[in-house]
């Protein structure tokens, strides 16, 4: 058996705040395991019924962009201005569209 | 123009257009020193804070007081963690810093290491003690370092209903019996001081202040903020009927602002300094628990790798 | 005359009071944080539990004693809960095994409870009760598994905890005129009913704790009438010492 680790892992916790809107980003905690760890988010990220669903992810599980390519990755997005509805000037007698 | 020069560019551009800085942003070494200094001696406030607090909540007068003074020691334990983890995103693990706590390293803050000898301490710190923390943490909110700034917003949410109910009890107190009025001016001539020491030295002797200003990781003056508190605290005081400790406390007109007494810093680098009445007890009922801990995370965490094998070999096996 | 319904509805209050004020002595002394802040959690849905308890008592009474008046003004003596809950919290594995042993104990309790349709102002208090055990329940049964097949040291801890703890666990299915009476009434089986189902369940967890099971040995009694063990005593002295001391004081 390997020995244990001094610290228990890191956890980042999600939150679905009611149905129908998507579970979002409400912080971090240690636990053990995931069932300690969805234990541990309900009694402490929902202690005032702010969620209906939990997801916990291993914090060294996750995968994230560089903020060194945010440029590279988020800038070429800016001059696509016709995926935007604005950008279309239609007559005054169309509604809603 | 070098790298470096251009990270730090981004980041001046991003603090002067109030944008908030990320975890993974570059920033410079002193500011994330700072943060950690600032955001885990926060947390450890908190965590040293349920001390005080805790000692009453076996002997909370109703069982409504026991639920709610139970539920606020708890959410200050949640607050704890909110800033352990936004202190964690800067690259220093919670060991780390609960190390530096219990050797005596870190600091807290102060007001935490006075007892709770009545009662109305319970009343006199959600009022007072919160009521300042509240004035502290409000701005904290706007911070520039978003971890540290969401976590604030969660936290204030939170506290919102601790000053309360410290107030009510304190209410409840003042138009009580002789005794627990006595018992209520007692706990404010004892928690009034401290209270104000708790928005730090003044601004002129304040080492850390301009830097922090700058950055946007403080955004008022300690003095500024300890006005305030005086200014919304006194009138409150003369509703519940009690006398703030200080002779020299009067309104002046001029200013639009109560004028007070001078603080004895003394009394304030002495129990910074590790001389107050309840440090040493403080800290080692910390240590106790986590060294009292120690087996339950180690079994724990033993338990997590063994399922962790049995699964995979499982998986292996399937 | 036969037992009156405020009897048995105290015994179940006292049993959530008195098991709160325990688990609330651990607030800001947990192993750590995050556990912390759970068993501060579980205290608090057992005080609420107590509340709700405690007020039904006193009305079904009808000598004007309301929760506080319950909690705060009876002597140990008067108190009616198991010994099991009354026990100091020790260490985490002493606690944790003492909550499991309980929880199932409550489980299958309320859950008797909030089937019946003899009391309704009961069942509705159970039914809620109910959620919250079941939680709490998993959260012990886990906690057990993970101090029973964690570390030798854990191991051998959490089995000495349940040693210890086990002679007190029969008293929670034993039947007097009370419990009859109620059982009579329609309420609830009799303690004796849930022996069976909660020995599956305890052994079910204790084998996957890795636990073993001890054997029924001495057997400690007596708390249902008002023979404690001398740690309520110290413990209600501790609870009850601002309205005793400032009786008619409001707070």
């Amino acid at each position: 058996m390997s020995a244990p680790k001094a610290e228990w892992p890191l956890w980042e916790v999600f939150v679905r705040s009611r149905q129908g809107l998507s579970h979002k980003h409400v912080g971090s905690l240690h636990a053990a395991d995931a069932t300690m760890a969805i234990s541990n988010a309900r009694d402490v990220y929902t202690r005032r019924q702010e969620g209906t669903s939990i997801w916990v992810v291993k914090a060294e599980d996750i995968t994230a962009s560089s903020p060194s390519d945010k440029d590279v990755l988020f800038d070429p997005a800016n001059d696509k201005v016709y995926r935007h509805p604005t950008f279309y000037d239609l007559p005054d007698e169309v509604k809603n569209m | 123009m070098t790298q470096e020069m251009d990270l730090n560019q981004r980041f001046e551009d991003y603090i002067a257009s109030d944008q908030k800085i990320e975890a993974k942003d570059w920033m410079p070494d002193a500011y994330r020193k700072t943060l950690i200094r600032q955001i885990s001696q926060h947390a450890h406030s908190e965590i040293i804070g349920m001390q005080p607090e805790g000692n009453w909540i076996t002997r909370a007068p109703s069982l409504k007081r026991k639920s709610i003074l139970l539920a606020k020691v708890q959410d200050e334990a949640g607050h704890g963690l909110y800033l352990y983890s936004a202190a964690e995103t800067l690259g220093i693990s919670r060991d780390e810093m609960l190390d530096a706590l219990h050797t005596g390293q870190a600091k807290y803050s102060s007001i935490f290491n006075y007892p709770t000898l009545t009662w109305a301490d319970m009343g006199a710190i959600g009022w007072l003690v919160d009521g300042a923390a509240i004035m502290n943490q409000v701005p904290l909110c706007k911070c520039s370092y978003g971890p540290y700034a969401r976590a604030m917003v969660r936290v204030c949410k939170e506290e919102s209903f601790h000053q309360r109910q410290g107030f009510q009890i304190m209410l409840n107190l003042s138009q009580g019996t002789t005794e627990q009025k006595e018992m209520a001016q007692d706990a404010l001539n004892r928690w009034w001081w401290p209270s104000l020491m708790m928005f730090g030295p003044n601004d002129a002797s304040s080492k850390h202040s301009e830097q922090s200003m700058r950055w946007k990781i403080k955004r008022f003056s300690n003095d500024e903020l300890r006005q305030r508190f005086v200014d919304m605290t006194v009138p409150q005081a003369e509703l519940l009927g009690l006398t703030v400790p200080d002779p020299d406390l009067q309104w002046n007109e001029e200013t639009g602002h109560y004028d007070f007494g001078p603080i004895d810093w003394s009394e304030f680098e002495q129990v910074v300094a590790g001389n107050g009445p309840c440090n040493r007890e403080r800290i080692e009922t910390r240590v106790k628990a986590h060294e009292n801990g120690a087996w339950v995370r180690e079994a724990a965490a033993a338990y997590a790798t063994k399922s962790a094998e049995r699964t995979s070999s499982q998986t292996s096996a399937a | 005359m036969a037992a009156q319904d405020h009897e048995w509805i105290l015994r179940f209050g006292d049993d959530a009071l008195v098991l709160a004020q325990r688990l609330s002595e651990w607030c800001s002394h947990g192993p750590a944080l995050e556990e912390d802040i759970a068993l501060s959690n579980i205290a608090l849905d057992l005080l609420g539990q107590a509340r709700a308890l405690l007020t039904l008592a006193g009305q079904r009474e009808g000598r004007g004693r309301d929760e506080d008046a319950l909690a705060y003004f009876r002597t140990d003596r008067e108190y009616r809960n198991a010994l099991l809950v009354e026990l100091p919290n020790g260490h985490f594995g002493d606690t944790i095994v003492r909550q499991m042993l309980f929880d199932q104990f409550a489980v299958l309790r309320y859950e008797a409870l909030a089937n019946q349709t003899v009391d309704r102002e009961l069942a509705a208090i159970a039914s809620k009760a109910l959620k919250e055990v079941r939680y709490h329940a998993a959260h012990s049964a886990q906690w057990v598994v993970r101090l029973g097949d964690g570390t030798e040291e854990s191991h051998q801890r959490a089995q000495a905890s349940l040693d210890v703890l086990w002679s007190y666990t029969a008293e929670l299915f034993e039947d007097d005129a009370v419990s009859q009476a109620c059982s009579d009434a329609g309420v609830m089986p009799l303690n004796a009913g849930f022996e069976a189902s909660w020995t599956a369940q305890v052994e079910a967890i204790l084998s996957e704790a890795t636990l073993s099971c001890p054997e029924s040995s001495a057997l400690h009694t007596g708390g249902r009438n008002g023979r404690h063990t001398e740690h309520l005593s110290y413990m209600l002295a501790e609870m009850q010492v601002l309205p005793r001391t400032y009786p008619g004081a409001a707070w």
